[in-house]
């Protein structure tokens, strides 16, 4: 039990994926203008990393091992990846259009998005059970999911401060991703064993 | 203490409601002290056609035509909104437009009545004096007749409350005596002059809504009216359901929503009205007037005004009728030279500064300021940057976040405003008071609201262009099918009959019909 | 040699059964038209007027939503649509190039007009009535101010002219603060870099 919230508190906060691995900054600079458009992406995103983390553990304990193709390992995963983000594609394209053309470029990019391979690779380099390996993959999204949130709801209180010229726009995002990030530090002395 | 804790102590009873926030500006109730004169008629009334929320009305006189006092010169176009009578008697002398009180600074059609002196009173309507007995129906049509609107300022149209209806039982009247304004003191003075009348028109509403208790509110600065309003509760033997309440001054204190809470507990939610939480609320002067409506059969032609200011040297309390120019009245008061000046109409919180002091009094005309350029200083400095102190918020009686509403509004991010709840907010002027950065808070509250409705009105605008230029598009698409089948069934009787010339005429004298008018004026028969 | 056909064959099956997976959904989530056109439809003014370049606001919001034609032709609708379906699209703001006018309306000489019925037939909202051979007159809130009426008219007797401010639709400008017009105007600079 103590190992399972463990895993989840390290994913989501100690180890975010954002702001502490540095993993992911593409989606995250590019959809947190707005809080609508970041909370689908961070659900899109949920939801492709918790299943490509399972599958890719899935595939690696019964594909890969026993046939010893590990030498295919990153070829597989993006595989599961990208029809995972296919299929979530067309799912959105369907469920929401307005989400849809928010997201624009960046939803067939989570494809890209190095930290879902970034999980999926972690997850078998850590010889996690496979429990372990479906909760760390949703704790790293989750990770994502708040940190994304959190942002873009800065970046819109932001938007609308008489800021100089200069600051507007990415710089301000840029330094306040940076700040976020200082204080994400602060969660690595969180637990004590 | 923190507004969770006082908020939690309240709904266990353990302390008075009170609504959050609000301000302590300084009373400047100058005028308190001195009893209300009577006003003498001006040469000539101006009386703009629209004095209360709701459509303007039209008038019903012409130009020449005597009128006596109490006369309906106008009529009300439209449920919200009241006739206007004549203040006095006199001849019409011409109708066209005058400045208002109004922030545009643009004018209203107006009709311009030169008194001649007589007073001479229309008597058509009668007095009801057995009103307890009297159908609420009836009662209601009467203040709609006599012109009856919020004499609080907001001018609502005073009968649309004054209503019976099953799904939503009035169980209590509230009459606002509160005067939160600085300066203002007409409310005041009434109740100290008025306090039996303003008592018996209470009796009036209970009885128009069915209600079973009654509260007179009234801030705890101004002791004579309280006493006042008191002695005449006690002289009347059977009523023990009505009650004087003394409440801490406290600025917007008598704000409708603020008010009904502080007293009852009760929010009204937004976009709701009192009657859905069973309660109605009315000012005190309103209820006189309505006392005059019924009692005496006297349409609202009227009213007490406060002409106050530190630039003033004698401040007053004045009956005047409408129509009365204001400048007459500062006049009367010992000022002439209004250079420097700014005159304001209502109170210094929520009243609109004018230009100058050429409007006429109108049924929100509650009170009349001359204020020193001293006096208005701190609405002439410099607006600075925001410094994210918070007291905006914590003043604020909605428990809105007015900074960041400002922000919003300055950025044109209007939908965000509206879901930040931007029309909840009543413009008191609270932010804005306590802002030490003076940011014109609720300015930019009112710029935001303007442009939402602006939005609003122009998409309205074009979903109705759309849908005639989609029929429109349709109807094309229509002629030309039928004009399409005709030709073929033209030319399908034309094939065996080459000899016959009458399908020809038929087609040319369809085509032009069709062509020259703007419906299909062919019968479905024909293409069928 | 049966490591690379190992290799080869769970790779080739792996990718057959994604693929299959995804023809499925495909399937199930096809979306029928585009929902865009009608979303984009309802920000245009619905003047009618071409000034874009397209045959009307529908034909407009058709191409932009297929990504024929930029943010930035609706003349009438001006910054705040332009913007306002930039962020919709999810594509950069471009600045309108032409200004808008201010809001006008057609107006109808009536002891001129000689009842041709030409206004009423150019008229893409229906906003002129008459009748062959009787006056036409333009009513007035239904007027977009397109001016499409103006040019077939044979004896110029439609006038445009400026719409009549009225006091219920007056709203309060932006505060007169330096601070006020500092914001706006950076906003403003800040949209024409980007």
């Amino acid at each position: 039990m103590t190992e399972i919230a463990l895993t989840l508190l390290s994913a989501v906060l100690v180890n975010n994926f954002v702001l502490t691995k540095f993993l992911g900054i593409c989606p995250f600079l590019g959809t947190s203008s707005k809080v609508e458009t970041a909370v689908g992406m961070s659900f899109a995103v949920m939801f492709v990393m918790t299943l490509a983390s399972t599958a890719s553990w899935l595939v690696q304990q019964y594909v890969l091992i026993p046939l010893d193709l590990l030498y295919l390992q990153t070829i597989f995963f993006i595989l599961i990846i990208a029809s995972l983000v296919q299929f979530i594609e067309m799912m959105i394209h369907k469920t929401s259009p307005v989400l849809y053309q928010g997201l624009g470029i960046f939803l067939p990019l989570i494809t890209t998005n190095c930290a879902v391979l970034g999980v999926a690779i972690l997850n078998v380099q850590q010889d996690q059970t496979f429990l372990t390996s479906a909760l760390f993959g949703a704790g790293a999204a989750m990770g994502f999911a708040l940190v994304l949130i959190l942002f873009a709801g800065l970046r819109e209180r932001i938007e609308i401060a008489p800021a100089p010229i200069a600051f507007k726009g990415s710089p301000l995002a840029l330094i306040t991703a940076g700040m976020m990030s200082l204080a994400f530090m602060g969660f690595s002395g969180l637990v004590k064993i | 203490m923190p507004a969770t804790l006082r908020n939690l102590a309240q709904r266990l009873g353990m302390m008075a409601h009170s609504f959050p926030g609000g301000v302590h500006p300084e009373q400047h109730k100058v005028s308190g002290a001195t009893a209300i004169e009577v006003n003498a008629l001006a040469p000539v009334h101006i009386l703009p056609m629209k004095q209360h929320i709701g459509a303007p009305c039209s008038a019903l006189v012409n130009i020449g035509d005597r009128v006596l006092r109490g006369q309906k010169i106008a009529k009300s176009e439209g449920y919200v909104s009241v006739p206007i009578h004549a203040p006095t008697s006199g001849r019409v002398v011409k109708i066209e437009e005058h400045p208002i009180a109004h922030p545009s600074g643009m004018g209203m059609p107006s009709i311009f009545i030169e008194t001649d002196g007589d007073d001479a009173v229309d008597q058509t309507l009668e007095p009801i004096s057995d009103w307890l007995n009297a159908d609420p129906a009836i009662l209601r049509e009467r203040a709609r007749m006599c012109g009856l609107a919020g004499l609080g300022g907001a001018v609502f149209p005073t009968f649309i409350k004054l209503v019976r209806d099953q799904r939503f039982p009035i169980e209590t009247v509230i009459l606002n005596g509160i005067e939160c304004e600085p300066w203002l003191t007409s409310d005041h003075r009434l109740m100290t002059e008025s306090a039996t009348e303003i008592l018996i028109g209470m009796r009036m509403i209970k009885h128009m809504v069915g209600a079973t208790a009654g509260l007179i509110a009234i801030e705890d600065n101004k002791p004579k009216a309280i006493a006042a309003m008191r002695e005449a509760v006690a002289a009347v033997n059977d009523l023990n359901d009505v009650r004087v309440v003394e409440l801490p001054t406290r600025y917007p204190q008598g704000s409708e929503k603020q008010l009904i809470y502080t007293l009852t507990g009760r929010e009204v939610p937004a976009g709701k009205l009192p009657m859905h939480v069973g309660i109605i609320c009315q000012n005190v002067g309103t209820t006189k007037a309505l006392y005059d409506a019924i009692a005496l059969g006297e349409p609202l032609t009227e009213r007490v005004v406060t002409v106050s200011g530190d630039a003033l040297p004698r401040p007053a309390n004045l009956l005047v009728r409408l129509g009365t120019p204001a400048r007459l009245l500062f006049a009367r008061q010992g000022l002439e030279d209004f250079t420097g000046l700014q005159i304001v109409h209502g109170g210094p919180m929520m009243g609109e500064r004018l230009k100058g002091p050429d409007i006429p009094v109108v049924k929100s005309t509650n009170g009349l300021l001359a204020l020193s350029a001293n006096a208005m200083a701190a609405a002439h400095t410099v607006e600075q940057p925001c410094i994210r102190c918070g007291h905006c918020s914590e003043a604020c009686p909605i428990s809105l976040t007015p900074n960041l509403l400002a922000d919003q509004c300055r950025s044109d991010q209007f939908d965000k405003a509206a879901d930040y709840q931007l029309f909840d907010c009543i413009e008191c002027g609270c932010c804005s008071y306590v802002c030490p950065s003076n940011i014109p808070l609720v300015h930019y509250f009112r710029y935001g609201k303007g442009q939402i409705a602006l939005t609003r009105r122009e998409q309205a605008f074009a979903e109705a262009s759309r849908q005639r230029s989609e029929s429109r598009d349709a109807r094309i698409e229509r002629e030309k099918a039928e004009k399409a089948a005709r030709r073929s069934r033209v030319r399908q009787t034309h094939a065996p009959k080459p000899d016959t010339s009458k399908p020809e005429t038929a087609k040319t004298d369809n085509a032009t019909a069709t062509n020259s008018s703007n419906t299909a004026n062919t019968k479905p028969e024909e293409h069928s | 040699m049966t490591g690379l056909l190992y290799a080869l064959a769970s790779l080739g099956a792996f990718a057959l059964l994604a693929g299959l997976v995804l023809a499925i959904a495909q399937k199930m989530f096809h979306v029928e038209g585009d929902p865009m056109v009608d979303k984009i439809d309802a920000m245009l003014p619905q003047t009618q007027c071409g000034q874009c370049g397209y045959p009307g606001c529908k034909p407009y919001a058709t191409a932009i939503a297929g990504g024929e034609a930029e943010v930035n032709h609706c003349v009438p609708g001006g910054e705040r649509t332009m913007l306002q379906i930039a962020d919709l699209m999810g594509v950069e703001p471009k600045a309108v190039e032409e200004e808008a006018a201010a809001p006008r309306l057609a107006f109808v000489r009536e002891d001129e007009c000689i009842g041709c019925t030409l206004c009423i037939k150019a008229c893409p909202v229906d906003a002129i009535i008459g009748a062959p051979k009787q006056y036409h007159t333009v009513i007035a809130d239904h007027c977009t101010g397109c001016e499409l009426c103006v040019e077939p008219c044979p004896v110029d007797c439609i006038d445009m002219v400026t719409k009549p401010e009225l006091l219920e639709h007056w709203s309060w400008p932006l505060p007169d603060t330096r601070r006020s017009q500092l914001a706006h105007e950076r906003r403003e600079q800040h949209a024409g870099h980007a």
